[in-house]
Order: structure tokens, then sequence, then C-alpha cells
């Protein structure tokens, strides 16, 4: 069933050792860490803001200065009309206006009340909710603190507590997710074109008049890339911990195996699609497709508790999915084995599948 | 002797194309079986169902006693098969290459290391064993693959246009090393263009339009009916230029045919017209140290006459 195993693997070391991209393998998933953990971070501070100020008293600077301590806004400039503030967050230049009319300050002087407006670009609404509810809250806190109440006398007092994230950072969230995606986009690159290359190159035919076996071929050709795809793995677990400072809370072994148990599918789904590809082209675009639902449907960017129930339940058939949970799981949360056997079974499950389907699509003859 | 290939009414499609249609034959063990035919006539595909790298749509054929569709995996043991594409791996070097095959065939350490040195002597590849493939000139390419097809001393090998586009004395050195493996007792399944080497062949076959035409041993071809009309002879005409003078020869009222063959003329001449006839007309024609001799027909003057006589049959019908 595995006969040529052995030798299958140690050519593919050989070219693994000889082929100029091999420099790159370890150099691609690092530096798409990078880019996009820096790119992707979701916490909003410091929107650019537009000021049109008609009033100009102690008190509306002092309300000004307020909302620059939220660290929600950044006073970008000031503006003298209302076309001018329109026009600076049509631009893009601010996200947000805010007008203080003249009598702001003898409204509040006289027992008044003072009204501000806010204008908010709604297009992004992730910054619009969270602008808008630091606006509320500020005009809330102002209101009471005139009236000579400070928030420790309220007579309810609602105290939050953030589990795992305490300092709510879209980066601890983000870069375990990240990592579970590159895996599965490089790792399937890596293999989708183990059986096409030879294919092209004429090289199949000749290994296909020997004795060398199906199950052979296919873990032969497998187990180097796994190697790889273990070492990407620490690397990139590394990078996430000593780069971006997102601790592990639970074990790192469990986590190093959990990954293993991943590489296999993710590996065997690059196989599966030699066996389907004609060439390399073809190879190509269909790792992207099967990139694709991974990125979108797995929960990486959108949570699937939120999908329509269809597309919910597709998001059962990715195994980035399940890697996703082991990974937030582990790192964030700190959970064990107990809590994460079903997924690693499914995984396991994944991997055996896509190693029969290889091996029942590939045909030791041609045409 | 015993059969070594046999082949019954195999026929293979590729959807509306017929690519090999109803081939049978017999060939013996230790035989060069020379395999013939013009480009896209169905050359590759046979030896690629005879390997069980294709299916065929119908017939069946055997190796040693074997079934090519049944007993495939049996039979990849005792074959080697050198396509027609040079296809090792090139970023492998040339011992690397044999090593690898070596172990696909499940020889182990110690029989690897004695058939390395038997393939890599009987093809001359010892300087050479850390070259990469990649580097390798056409000759030594053919070499090494030929080395890794003997690795595991296979009864039969199937070699695909082994000689194409490499130099006349890298040909002649790949045909001393077949007729020694045919004298130890393989037997050898060879398609060739270069009509040389069909003449050195035991057995000959010559594939058409996806049909055989014509087997057999190459002087029974000569004499087979047809290939010299009755009242008709061979004749060689050598001369200062024959590329001049072929077509003023076609024009000759009693000149059937002629080709070039090699440096001289092949003509099919109608008697009384002999070759002292021929001289004269040559000389009218302004071509100089004329001579002309009767011949027997080479094969490539029976293919040309068997593919002539094919295509106006076809063309009647």
């Amino acid at each position: 069933m595995f006969h040529g195993l052995w030798a299958i693997l140690k050519k593919e070391i050989i070219h693994i050792k000889r082929d100029p991209a091999t420099r790159f393998v370890f150099a691609i998933p690092l530096f798409e860490l990078l880019l996009f953990g820096y790119a992707i971070d979701t916490d909003v501070k410091h929107v650019p803001t537009v000021v049109f100020d008609l009033d100009r008293s102690q008190e509306s600077r002092q309300l000004l200065y307020e909302f620059e301590n939220t660290r929600y806004f950044k006073l970008a400039k000031q503006v003298q009309s209302d076309q001018e503030l329109q026009a600076a967050i049509v631009s893009g230049e601010a996200k947000v206006g805010i007008k203080i009319p003249p009598d702001y300050s003898s409204n509040l002087v006289n027992g008044r009340q003072g009204q501000v407006q806010v204008i908010i670009d709604g297009s992004d609404s992730t910054i619009a909710t969270r602008v808008l509810n630091a606006s509320q809250q500020l005009g809330f806190i102002k209101s009471v603190e005139r009236d000579g109440l400070s928030p420790s006398q309220f007579s309810i007092d609602i105290r939050p507590r953030l589990l795992f994230n305490p300092n709510l950072l879209s980066v601890n969230f983000y870069v375990p997710g990240l990592i579970g995606i590159i895996l599965q986009l490089v790792t399937v690159f890596l293999t989708a074109f183990a059986i096409v290359r030879e294919r092209e190159r004429g090289t199949l035919e000749q290994l296909l008049v020997t004795p060398v076996s199906k199950g052979g071929l296919i873990v032969g050709k497998l187990l180097p890339y796994t190697a790889i795809g273990f070492g990407q793995t620490v690397l990139v677990l590394l990078l996430m911990v000593f780069l971006f400072g997102v601790p592990i809370h639970g074990s790192v072994g469990l986590l190093l195996f959990l990954s293993l148990v991943f590489l296999v599918p993710a590996l065997g789904m690059g196989i599966v699609i030699s066996t389907f590809a004609r060439n390399q082209s073809e190879a190509m675009q269909m790792s992207l497709m099967s990139l694709l639902p991974a990125f979108l449907l797995s929960g990486f960017v959108f949570p699937r508790e939120s999908m329509p129930f269809l597309i919910y339940l597709i998001s059962f058939l990715i195994p980035a999915t399940y890697y996703l949970e082991i990974l937030r799981g582990i790192i964030l949360r700190g959970a064990g084995i107990a809590a994460l056997w079903d997924e690693a079974l499914i995984l396991a499950a994944f991997g055996v599948f896509f190693m029969a389907l290889s091996v029942r699509r590939f045909k030791k003859h041609l045409g | 002797m015993t059969i070594a290939i046999k082949a019954e009414g195999i026929t293979r499609k590729f959807g509306a194309l017929t690519a090999v249609s109803d081939v049978s034959f017999a060939i013996e063990r230790g035989e060069i079986f020379g395999f013939l035919g013009p480009n896209g006539s169905g050359k590759s595909t046979m030896i690629r169902i005879l390997c069980g790298l294709l299916q065929p749509t119908s017939g069946r054929a055997e190796l040693d006693g074997l079934d090519v569709v049944n007993q495939t995996e049996e039979i990849k043991k005792r074959i080697g098969y050198m396509s027609q594409r040079f296809s090792l791996y090139e970023d492998l070097t040339v011992a690397e290459n044999i090593d690898f095959y070596g172990a696909i065939y499940g020889l182990s350490a110690t029989e690897l290391a004695v058939r390395r040195r038997a393939v890599v002597d009987l093809v001359g590849l010892d300087d050479r064993l850390e070259q990469m493939a990649a580097t390798l000139s056409g000759g030594y390419k053919q070499r090494l693959a030929l080395a890794c097809s003997l690795l595991h001393q296979p009864n039969i090998v199937f070699l695909d246009e082994p000689t194409a586009g490499i130099d006349p004395v890298a040909r002649r050195e790949i045909w001393d090393l077949l007729f020694r493996l045919a004298a130890e007792g393989t037997t050898l399944f060879v398609t060739t263009h270069y009509m040389d080497e069909a003449e050195r062949c035991s057995q000959v076959a010559y594939i058409y339009l996806a049909k055989l035409i014509a087997i057999g041993r190459p002087q029974d071809l000569k004499r087979l009916e047809g290939i010299t009309p009755e009242g008709c002879a061979w004749v060689e005409v050598t001369s200062d230029d024959s590329t001049r003078l072929l077509p003023l020869l076609r024009r000759h009222d009693d000149v059937v045919d002629a080709t070039i063959f090699g440096e001289a003329i092949h003509a099919l001449v109608r008697q009384p017209t002999g070759p002292a006839a021929l001289v004269d007309f040559a000389r009218q024609q302004g071509a100089l140290q004329v001579a002309c001799r009767a011949v027997p027909p080479s094969l490539e003057d029976v293919f040309v006459s068997l593919t002539r006589l094919r295509r106006s049959a076809t063309e009647g019908r």
C-alpha cells in the first residue's frame, strides 16, 4: 500500500532543498503576518475631527478639550463655515465634525440647554457607532457634573469585567485567527503543485510505469511538506508572542500538536487539488478558490454566529473553522483538550477524508 | 521460442479520434521490434497501452503472458520504459536519479549497488555520476534514461524514439547497447523515424493512420507485393546534385517514383528503360558524374510505396 514511500520522500527532500522557491517558504508566512497583523486593527481611536466653533468661549474650549481627552477624537482643524465642515467630511479629510453654536456658553450660564451638533460619517459603521457613543457619553457625564453629581453617587453602578482580553485589544483576537488563515494559505499551495508539477514535466509518466503505489506516492509527497508547515507554524507563533505581544494562555504543547493535526487536512486539500488540476495554473486557480471560503466563512472576519443559517452550515465544512476555534481557545482562553477534543477529532477526520479522496482520485494511468 | 509481447485487435479511441485501430502482432523473446510510422500515426499510444499507461478501448494484449489491463502492476515490475521526452528529474544528479528508481523498484541496498555498477558501466555514465541531469547532453540524457529503465533487469524494454534529436555517433552507441541487451535475451520494442535503424531490427511493423499496414522481417517486407510492380525495377542514381536532378527524373515518362535516399536518388523505373538509359537522360539534363545501378528497394522505399498504395486505396474507395 505504501510501496515506494521512502524513495519518494527522499527525492522530495532533495527537490525542496534545491528548489530556489524554498528560500521564500518561511519568508512568505512571516511577511504576511507582519503585513496583516499591523493592518487589521479595529480599535477605534484618534478619529480625525474638524471643529466649527462659533462661540469661541472658555466653555467651548473646555468642551473641545474634553472631546479630545476621550482619545476617540483628534481635532484636526478649525473651519469657518458649514460648507467647509461638510466638505471636510465628504473629502474624507475628517470623519467627524463638531459644531458649537454662538449661544453655547451664554445658554449654559443662563441655565438653559447648551446644544452642540456632532456630524458623523456613517459609512464605516464600526467607527461611527463608537464615536456616537463616546460623544453622547461625554454629554451625559458633563451634564450630571454640572448638576453637582459625580458618578460615584449614582444609585445603580454596573461594573463590567472583561475576561481574557481586558484591554479589548483587537490584535489579540485577530492575530491568532490570522495564523490559522496564513497556514491554510501557504500549505495548500505547497502541495497543490506536488503532483501537477510532475505531470507537466513529464516525470509522472515515467513514475507511472514503475510499481510505486498510490499511497506511497501521496504520503511520500505529503510528509516533507508537513514538516515545512510545522516549521512555519512555530515561526508565526513565535512572531505572535514576541512581536505582537499576544500571550498564549493555554498549553503550548497542545497548541503545536493540534496544529499538526490541522496541517494534514490543509496539505491534503492541496493534494486533492493536485489530482484534479491538469497544469500548474489550474492548480493555482483551484487553490485560490479553496482559500476564499476559509478566509470569509471560518469566523476569521465575520462572527459565524451572525451568519445566515445556510452559510453557517457551510462554515462547518471548512477545516480552518475548527483550527480557528482551537487557536483562539488555547491562545486567548487557555482552553485544554477537554474543551477542544471535538474540533481535533473533526480535523483528523478531514485529514483522513482528503487523503482517501486523493488516493481514489489519483489514477495510475494517463488519459 | 517464447512470445514476449502479444497484441490482439488493439483499438484505442480518444473521443472521435481513433489513435490505434485493430492492431495485432506477436513478438518473440530477444527480438528487436521496430515500430515505425509517420508522426501522429499511433506509435506512442501503442507503447503506452502495452505499458499499462493507457487502457485499450477494445482488444487485448499480453506481456510475458500477463494481461496489460488486469495485471498491470505485475507487468510494471518486468518492463522498462523510456519515453519520447526526457522524463527523469533534472534537478537530481545522475546518481540520485538512478538511486531513486532503484528504490522505487524495490531493490535492496546491496542489489542496488550491484545493479548501479552494471547499468552505469553498460551505458558509460561512470564519470558523470555527480552531474545534474539538466546539464547532460541529449545523448547522455538518453543513456541515463536507459540506465534507469534497466535497473530492475526488465524482460521487456519499450523505447519511444530513443535516438530522436541526438547526434549520429551517440545514435550508433545507443544502438550498440540495444544489440547487447537483445543478445542477453531482453526483448526491445523500439519506435524510430530512422530507416537505417529500422533495417537493423529483427522485425519491423509499419503503422499508418492508426492501422498496421505491414509487419515482418525487413528483407521480407522488401519482397511484398506492390512494392516493386510488375515490369518495374528499383535503381539508384548518383550524381553531383541529386536535389536538382530529382524533379527532372520524376518528369521522365518511365520513372514511376523517385525519392532522395541519402545522397542518391532511388527510382522505380518501368522496363525496358534501364540504368544506362537513365544515365544518358541525366547527362542530357546537364547532371555531372552520373552513375546508375539496379538495387533492391530500401525499407524507406517499402514504406513510401506502402503509404502511397494505402492512400490511393482509401481515395479510390
